[in-house]
């Protein structure tokens, strides 16, 4: 069980870790838009289009 | 369009398209120059963090499905300088950030504009208040769940310790170990509630976050004192269960309120973004902004004036219904006075010199009048926070009282059931109640179209018994057609329509598109557009006469008693020649969704300012008994006056372009998107439909969401009610007064979230209305 010792302190750097990711995500306005990536999903793919240009 | 959009290959736009698109508008590449100007262009372009970006908005009309979207973004990608599009097709609002360097807005709006799309670019001022800091609340929400989870599993550990004996060693670690986690956590996601109850306790109030904070504050402060001192209870994980509930509250409330402001639009929207000053005999293309009392503008034909003015030209014909409410264009000469925002109906520029403009011009007072009212809070809130706020203090007296009690009675206890009481009378559930509901609901409604400017709307869309429709352009689409056409003479159909058509060449008004249609007429000459009335003119060397009979006859009494004196008729200098019946379209959905209001107990009514015919075929397809025609503005207002009066809530649902003042008057108002701006800033609900019945599910919707908002509220003080004794007598640990409390907040955020998918059941609409009168009944 001293595993423990190192373990918690590696969730709590894990913990850390996604904290920061949640900020990046915050700051890099993931979450400025929720309305249309649902609908966004169901239109065609843009790469294919570029391709055959 | 077509050609470009195959060119393009972007063909599958047809494949993808769900409904038709709107018709192709006049380019208005005058006005995209014109937000290239430097003035403008500071008005429209808002900084980024990068230096040589700039971001703008602007409102797109015509987009009618997900696939326009995709076409949309496409087309201002293949733009050479764009960095970033991002398209809200439940505002229709876009985002383009853009390189500065390379890129112009009127490049933007160009490439919009010819895939027949109308752009419109929104100066900043125009945009509803930002997310203010939305971006805080998604982090504090973050680091409260993620620490909350943290704190559980580590949590989970010590108490089962606690039944199986764990080393001193691993206990000590894992409180630790909570404490470290749980402090920043805690005080980072909480510091909003701890500002607030510290602010209201300044001034000597008990808010609702008064004995919350000291909740938290004092189970925090507890734990980190008993886990330095080796022993005695630590309630870690009651304090962030808490932190984590309150704060996903708050968050889902401003949610439902953000999304309820975007629907907002300010009077910068309200007047055409370019305009053209005259200066020295030489006309210059020049952003509205520019322009100063003083100045001399032309408005052209079929346009709105930018600012007031007072009218140079001798004649002119003006349009100020969208301001006024006044259907008929009125005749002005020159030192007549024109409002920013009405329309010129005439065929010829008007000159007009510039009296006020922006804030201070009659449409710029309005909407200041207009903000104060949406920016001030009802008085049923204000009401219910003094309540809540009594109650709060009473319950915190209460926790204090219970604590002292146990001291006497047992010390050791005294703290732990003021910390349970303190937690289990939190109002978390109920404040929770509406919001959660409201996030959702009004969520859901957008997604059909319907963008609600307030919560408010709710409450008095469930008292409304009486719904006003007006006719032209809401339950009409707004298209004429020449269903027929009778001719008298030698000359046949098609020439009789050629003439017609000639006369109408230039006259911006329904009529006219149903004659012109696709084709480029010639123009007729001496053409004279006597407002409501006809047009004369001469073409081929004759003088013609179109317009209704009245008109006709003024000039000559050719008509014989018995003819039916309906449409439109064309004659010249001898005879009457042709008659035209015209007729408008009834909107698919609408006589369904008539019934789908009647089924549901509705009172309707059809109001217009057209004639008898018109008015009462349009009642009889859609079956609606009470129908009034000919009306003036001031008859529409009296009329709702008169129901009001007599003790009813009134709905009323049209597109602002001739009943500005009736939305205004009406307990609840529902503005189509494609009616006037003016009606689309002030109306209470926003439609950004084509199907009447998606508005005539408003009241079946209004009462699901008061429904659940019921059974939340009953929910939460049954909790409360049964918790407070039970903590009071000492049965509750704190662990699990907050457990209690969180879960009682998720049933009440889960409840409100069901919402989403209940408004949007529509098979079952005929049989759920039904229900609807006999819900509307129970809730008022």
């Amino acid at each position: 069980m001293n595993i423990l010792f190192a373990l918690i302190p590696l969730t709590a750097l894990l913990l850390i870790v996604a904290v920061w990711a949640f900020f990046w995500a915050v700051r890099s306005g993931q979450f400025e838009d929720l309305d249309t990536p649902p609908v966004r999903v169901l239109l065609d793919d843009e790469r294919g289009e570029d391709a055959q240009k | 369009m077509a050609q470009l959009i195959e060119e393009r290959g972007l063909g599958r736009f047809y494949d993808f398209r769900t409904s038709p698109a709107a018709r192709a508008d006049r380019r208005c590449d005058d006005a995209f120059e014109a937000c290239d100007r430097p003035e403008v262009m500071r008005s429209i372009l808002e900084p980024t963090g990068n230096e040589d970006q700039s971001s703008m908005s602007c409102r797109i009309d015509g987009m009618t499905c997900a696939a326009c979207t995709w076409l949309i973004n496409k087309a201002i990608r293949d733009v050479p300088g764009i960095i970033d599009v991002t398209i809200n097709p439940l505002t229709s609002l876009a985002d383009i950030v853009l390189d500065k360097t390379r890129a112009y807005p009127s490049d933007v709006l160009g490439a919009i504009a010819a895939y027949g799309f109308s752009p419109r670019a929104l100066p900043r001022a125009a945009l509803a208040a930002g997310p203010v800091n939305r971006g805080g609340e998604l982090k504090r929400l973050a680091v409260a769940g993620l620490g909350f989870v943290q704190i559980m599993s580590l949590s989970a550990a010590l108490y089962l310790g606690a039944f199986k004996a764990m080393s001193p060693r691993f206990e000590t670690f894992l409180t630790l170990a909570s404490l470290l986690i749980a402090t920043p956590v805690v005080l980072y996601a909480g510091a909003p509630i701890f500002r607030n109850a510290l602010r209201d306790l300044a001034r000597r109030q008990i808010g609702m976050d008064v004995p919350v904070g000291l909740a938290i504050a004092a189970a925090l402060g507890a734990s980190i004192f008993n886990a330095l001192r080796g022993s005695g209870a630590v309630f870690f994980d009651s304090a962030t269960m808490f932190v984590f509930f309150l704060t996903l509250g708050r968050f889902l409330e401003s949610r439902a309120r953000y999304r309820a402001g975007q629907t907002y639009q300010s009077i910068e929207a309200l007047v055409p973004i370019s305009s053209t000053r005259i200066v020295d005999g030489h006309a210059q293309n020049v952003g509205t902004i520019e322009i100063v009392p003083g100045d001399t503008i032309l408005v052209p034909p079929g346009e709105a004036a930018p600012a007031d003015g007072m009218i140079v030209s001798a004649r002119a014909s003006v349009d100020e219904s969208l301001l006024s409410g006044e259907t008929t264009a009125r005749n002005k000469t020159s030192g007549d006075s024109m409002l920013g925002g009405s329309l010129n109906v005439g065929s010829q520029p008007i000159e007009l010199r510039v009296t006020a403009v922006g804030r201070d011009s009659y449409i710029g007072r309005v909407s200041r009048m207009l903000e104060t009212a949406i920016s001030r809070r009802p008085d049923s809130m204000r009401a219910a926070e003094a309540w809540a706020s009594r109650i709060a203090a009473g319950l915190l007296g209460l926790s204090i009282v219970v604590g002292l009690l146990w001291l006497t009675i047992d010390s050791e206890q005294a703290f732990r059931v003021v910390l349970a009481m303190l937690v289990v009378t939190c109002p978390c559930a109920i404040s929770l109640a509406a919001p959660a509901a409201f996030a959702a609901g009004l969520g859901a409604l957008a997604r059909q179209g319907l963008l609600l400017r307030s919560t408010e709307v709710i409450d008095r869309l469930l008292e409304a018994r009486t719904w006003l429709f007006d006719k032209t352009g809401t339950v009409t689409d707004g298209s004429m057609q020449i269903v027929q056409t009778h001719c008298f003479g030698e000359l046949d159909a098609a020439q009789c329509l050629s003439i017609a058509r000639a006369l109408e060449a230039g006259i911006e008004h329904p009529l006219a598109r149903a004659f012109i249609g696709e084709h480029q007429p010639q123009h007729a000459h001496n053409v004279e557009y006597i407002e409501g009335r006809g047009i004369t003119g001469e073409f081929d060397g004759q003088t013609w006469r179109l317009g209704s009979a009245a008109f006709i006859s003024a000039a000559d009494s050719c008509f014989t008693n018995n003819a039916d004196l309906g449409g439109v008729w064309l004659a010249n200098d001898n005879q009457l020649v042709a008659r035209f019946e015209i007729s408008e379209q009834v909107r698919a959905g609408a006589p369904a969704a008539m019934r789908l209001l009647q089924r549901a107990g509705m009172k309707l009514a059809l109001v217009s300012g057209d004639d008898d015919a018109a008015v009462g075929a349009a009642a009889q397809a859609l079956r609606i008994e009470d129908w009034h025609a000919a009306q003036l503005p001031e008859d529409k207002l009296a009329l709702m006056s008169r129901l009001q009066q007599s003790g009813q809530r009134v709905a009323a649902v049209g597109d602002g372009v001739n009943d500005a003042p009736l939305l205004a008057q009406a307990d609840v108002s529902v503005a189509m998107v494609a009616g006037s701006e003016l009606a689309r800033s002030s109306a209470d609900i926003v439609f950004t439909g084509e199907d009447l019945r998606v508005v005539a599910r408003l009241p079946l919707a209004a009462a699901q969401i008061r429904r659940v908002i019921r059974q939340n509220i009953g929910w939460a003080i049954a909790y409360n009610v049964i918790g407070i004794p039970l903590a009071a007598a000492g049965f509750v640990p704190p662990w699990l007064a907050a457990l209690g409390m969180s879960a009682s907040s998720l049933i009440v955020v889960l409840n409100g979230l069901r919402l989403g998918s209940t408004l949007r059941a529509e098979p079952h609409a005929m049989r759920q209305q039904q229900h609807t009168s006999q819900w509307l009944t129970e809730m008022s």
